[in-house]
């Protein structure tokens, strides 16, 4: 319990650096950005847009930063996250809430999935040392050294046409309005299979080999030894013995590692112009729509601290020595 | 506030492997030098990351075309004349490839060294000194993992609006060391209690200088191999920031050349010949670096290294498979497995049924 309260707390902390660094931010632009912004949307931006422009990059003369700082935690409370310009004047917050569960279903389903597959292919890497499996290695290797967004553009190169079964962008056929039903499901399934192959093509080579070290040096440990001895089968050795010793570091890998997935598997979204928060992030890019962007990166800072608390549970669950009280 | 350490040995998902501190020895004699590259994966690591280094330095002056010269010769197939085809514009995309390699091993190499120096200043630091410095460095570091960093990057990158290379290289450097000092500091906190270093702080040494001159050539192995994690961290997050459009456009790398082919529909045009060389230099480039990480590991724990040929024929025509630090154990020996017999230790391999029979 003790254990979960440092967590809790820790997270609390980088929660705090994060909001703060997101508000430093805008403030570290040289020059005047909302007058350069002002005339590139040449008159299209409405007063109070540029009033608000001016709060977001620190300009407003009246306030002292301090006061800035605790106007927007106050803001952040409230849920409020500024104006949208792309979107003018759609609040960030609905933008967000939008885009939020196509990119939670997407990338969370497929990681966990490219995690459990890894992780057991990984066993198989380790165990069976110089057997097939060892020409997993190289394959691997290449896979992880291939940028998300480019395997993304092959895929859609190779697989998609005119003709094809995978759709090449979007996330349901237009014409559909999202709702549960039975037109809307099967059209979202099909657009998102070809995004959650690439992740997970790409994604599932890392835990292969971090499986496969962890694997590699558990088995001359001396209880593998004992439990041989014991004759024991080698399956259960595999699995009750190395496996679940093995684990353990790559359960908190998981959790930080999750930064990298995320920000491989926003270019996936931008590729396949899937309605996500990377999509939301790339057109907010395009048009120098800083309160989107600084929402979306909140947000995905958010989830993955949210994340990590979760695994760090499910280590807690794992790893008795973690439970002990005092 | 205290966090947990018992991670620690963990290797990097995603990005290659990592030393891992546990079983890390890295301290090895001097004349043992040539060893690592005699291991075949960092030899061939350090051949193809050579040949982009030629690459990079002589890449303008061999470059046969300007790569912001427009032609009449618009996606064209790739020729005689433009030996990887070329753009909307009628652009060479070789020259483009050669031109930007020289950007990508710039960042590459430009942010690795940031981040690892500050690795180092960071994660031996904490490790060394311990008690308040430690935490408070941990958890500075610690923040520094959870927070994506690559979300964190374009932000900035987007904010300081047509950044240059150098400007690039920086914000990595800066947001990707905390992984290499979290490493760093586990390390460092298993040297700090041995007798050398005991020996050299009980004759007066400085700190710094035991620090630098006893602790620093002992993590070697684990620092290169930090550094090597973030140039390919470097080098994708770099492409990825140009592919989204957020870097100057005045510049090329791979990047640019993926951003005009992805915004200019190459892919509606069948025009393969201009993302798919680019996408490849990325690629091979990942895998050389990721090969020299390999051949690093395994250097500093031999177990790693794949086994050789494991399948055996004993007299009787049985298959045994050997394993490095396993015992062999014949599965159709018509003994029960449940007998207590004697067991070697696991360095040296027996086969069981010279005991049985």
């Amino acid at each position: 319990m003790k254990y979960l309260l440092q967590r809790i707390a820790f997270y609390l902390f980088t929660a705090w650096a994060a909001i703060t660094l997101n508000f430093f931010i805008p403030r570290l632009v040289p020059g005047d950005p909302v007058q350069a912004l002002i005339a590139k949307f040449q008159g299209q931006l409405s007063t109070q847009a540029t009033q608000s422009l001016y709060v977001l990059f620190g300009l407003d003369k009246d306030k002292s930063v301090w006061q800035e700082y605790l106007d927007y935690w106050g803001q952040l409370f409230h849920g409020d996250l500024g104006l949208s310009f792309t979107f003018f004047p759609t609040p960030v917050s609905e933008i967000i809430s939008d885009s939020l569960p196509w990119t939670l279903l997407l990338v969370g389903i497929t990681t966990i999935i490219s995690f459990f597959l890894g992780t057991g292919l990984g066993v198989l890497a380790g165990w069976r040392r110089g057997s097939w499996t060892d020409g997993l290695l190289p394959v691997t290797t290449f896979l992880s050294s291939v940028p998300y967004f480019w395997l993304g553009i092959i895929a859609i190169y190779l697989l998609t046409g005119p003709d094809s079964f995978f759709p090449s962008s979007g996330g349901f056929d237009n014409g559909l309005v999202p709702a549960f039903d039975q037109y809307f499901i099967p059209s979202a399934i099909r657009h998102s299979v070809l995004p959650a192959l690439t992740i997970l093509i790409s994604s599932v080579s890392g835990w292969i080999l971090s499986m496969r070290n962890m694997m590699v040096t558990v088995s001359s440990e001396d209880y593998i030894t004992v439990a041989h001895a014991k004759g024991l089968s080698d399956r259960r050795v595999a699995m009750s013995y190395a496996a679940r010793n093995a684990l353990l570091p790559n359960v908190s890998g998981f959790a930080l590692s999750l930064g990298f997935i995320v920000g491989g598997t926003l270019l996936v979204e931008i590729v396949f112009s899937y309605p996500g928060i990377g999509f939301q992030l790339f057109q907010a890019l395009g048009a120098q729509d800083y309160p989107l962007m600084q929402g979306v990166f909140l947000i995905i800072t958010i989830s993955v601290l949210v994340a990590n608390l979760i695994a760090d549970v499910a280590y807690l669950l794992l790893d008795p020595r973690t439970r002990k009280e005092g | 506030m205290t966090i947990p350490t018992s991670s620690i040995e963990q290797v990097i998902p995603g990005q290659g492997s990592m030393a891992q501190p546990e079983t890390g020895k890295p301290a090895k004699a001097k004349r043992q030098r040539f060893r690592f590259v005699s291991n075949k994966k960092a030899a061939t690591g350090l051949v193809m990351l050579a040949v982009y280094v030629l690459l990079a330095i002589i890449g303008p002056w061999v470059a046969p075309y300007d790569p912001d010269a427009r032609s009449n010769a618009l996606i064209q197939p790739p020729s005689g004349d433009h030996w990887l085809g070329t753009t909307h514009l009628g652009q060479d995309v070789f020259s483009q490839l050669l031109i930007g390699t020289r950007s990508v091993m710039l960042v590459g190499f430009f942010a690795g060294t940031i981040a690892t120096v500050l690795s180092v200043l960071i994660g031996v630091t904490a490790g060394y000194l311990g008690g308040k410095t430690d935490e408070g460095l941990s958890a500075l570091s610690n923040v520094f993992l959870v927070i994506p960093a690559l979300p964190l990057i374009i932000i900035i990158t987007s904010t300081l609006q047509n950044a240059e290379d150098w400007l690039i290289a920086l914000v990595i450097g800066l947001t990707s060391w905390s992984w290499n000092a979290r490493v760093l500091r586990a390390q460092t906190l298993s040297l700090r209690r041995r007798d050398f270093v005991d020996a050299s702080r009980a004759t007066g040494e400085k700190t710094w200088r035991v620090i630098v001159f006893e602790l620093m050539p002992n993590l070697t192995a684990v620092i290169a191999s930090g550094f090597i994690g973030t140039v390919i961290f470097a080098v994708l997050s770099e492409i990825t920031l140009a592919f989204i459009g957020v870097t100057s456009s005045s510049t090329w790398n791979w990047g640019t050349i993926l951003f005009w082919a992805q915004g200019q529909q190459a892919l509606a045009q069948e025009a393969w010949w201009w993302f798919i060389p680019a996408g490849l230099a990325i690629a091979l480039l990942g895998t050389a670096l990721s090969l020299i990480n390999f051949g690093i590991d395994e250097f500093v724990s031999p177990r790693l290294r794949s086994a050789g040929k494991t399948k055996i024929k004993t007299i009787d025509g049985r298959t045994v498979r050997m394993r490095i630090g396993f015992t062999p154990v014949l599965s159709n020996s018509p003994e029960p497995h449940t007998h207590a017999t004697p067991v070697l230790p696991a360095a040296t391999p027996v086969v069981k049924k010279e005991v049985t029979s």
